[in-house]
């Protein structure tokens, strides 16, 4: 099976005790290393606003994680995000595919390049088409 | 394929001029050449998002159809994590 990769963003509520998340944070390491995944970092934004209110909190201490794995770590951190009392809300997003098909685009364009560079052109005229549609 | 829409082009220009404000065609996004639209990149995404939170439609931002779908799922994965909003007032 090929190897997917995730991210795993949670926000903790704005009162938690850095102990608790701590060790949260290495119990989910524990999770993804026993079933091997893999993390391949973690970024942490801290405390940050959040866009609207979230139950009775207005900020919430973000975290992201960067699995790599077959999936089948990711359902069991999820159950453990959802049955962290401090955990507001959660959210997975598998990246391997998306990246995979930014890659190819890159590769493209590269070659697309060469042979006529003023692509630009063209592409306003296929613009100025729909603007004509709509109007119709 | 190509000829044909040459021949719509050569139609179209004579109803070309065009009044009002010039629309700005080139996004940032194909400007800076982002293929991966991060939902973590809230200031990229918030210049696709409308001052009530509402997402532009992309007869005004210029992105292509492809990049737009791509942009609709990061704003509302964003929005998701709170770090857009789904509204404002």
């Amino acid at each position: 099976m090929t190897l997917r990769t995730y991210e795993v963003a949670f926000i903790a509520a704005p009162n938690t005790a850095d102990d608790d998340l701590s060790k949260l944070n290495s119990q989910i390491e524990q999770i993804i290393a026993d079933r091997g995944g893999k993390i391949t970092k973690v970024d942490n934004w801290g405390r940050r606003k959040l866009a609207y209110r979230i139950g009775k909190f207005d900020e919430g201490v973000y975290t992201f994680v960067y699995v790599e794995g077959s999936g089948q770590e990711i359902a069991e951190v999820e159950r453990r995000l959802r049955v962290t009392d401090f955990i507001i809300r959660y959210l997975t997003v598998r990246t391997d595919e998306a990246l995979k098909r930014a890659e190819k685009l890159k590769s493209k364009r590269k070659v697309s390049l060469t042979p006529r560079p003023p692509d630009d052109d063209f592409d306003i005229d296929v613009e100025e088409d729909e603007e004509l549609m709509g109007e119709i | 394929m190509a000829e044909m829409e040459t021949e719509e082009r050569g139609g179209k220009t004579a109803r070309m001029p065009r009044t009002g404000s010039r629309r700005r065609r080139i996004s940032r996004l194909s400007a800076e050449k982002i293929d991966y639209i991060d939902y973590k990149d809230v200031k990229l995404l918030q210049s696709f998002i409308a001052e009530n939170g509402k997402i532009m439609p992309r007869r005004l931002t210029g992105v292509t159809s492809q990049q737009q779908r791509k942009l609709v799922e990061a704003i509302k994965r964003a929005r998701t994590i709170a770090l857009l909003p789904f509204t404002k007032y």
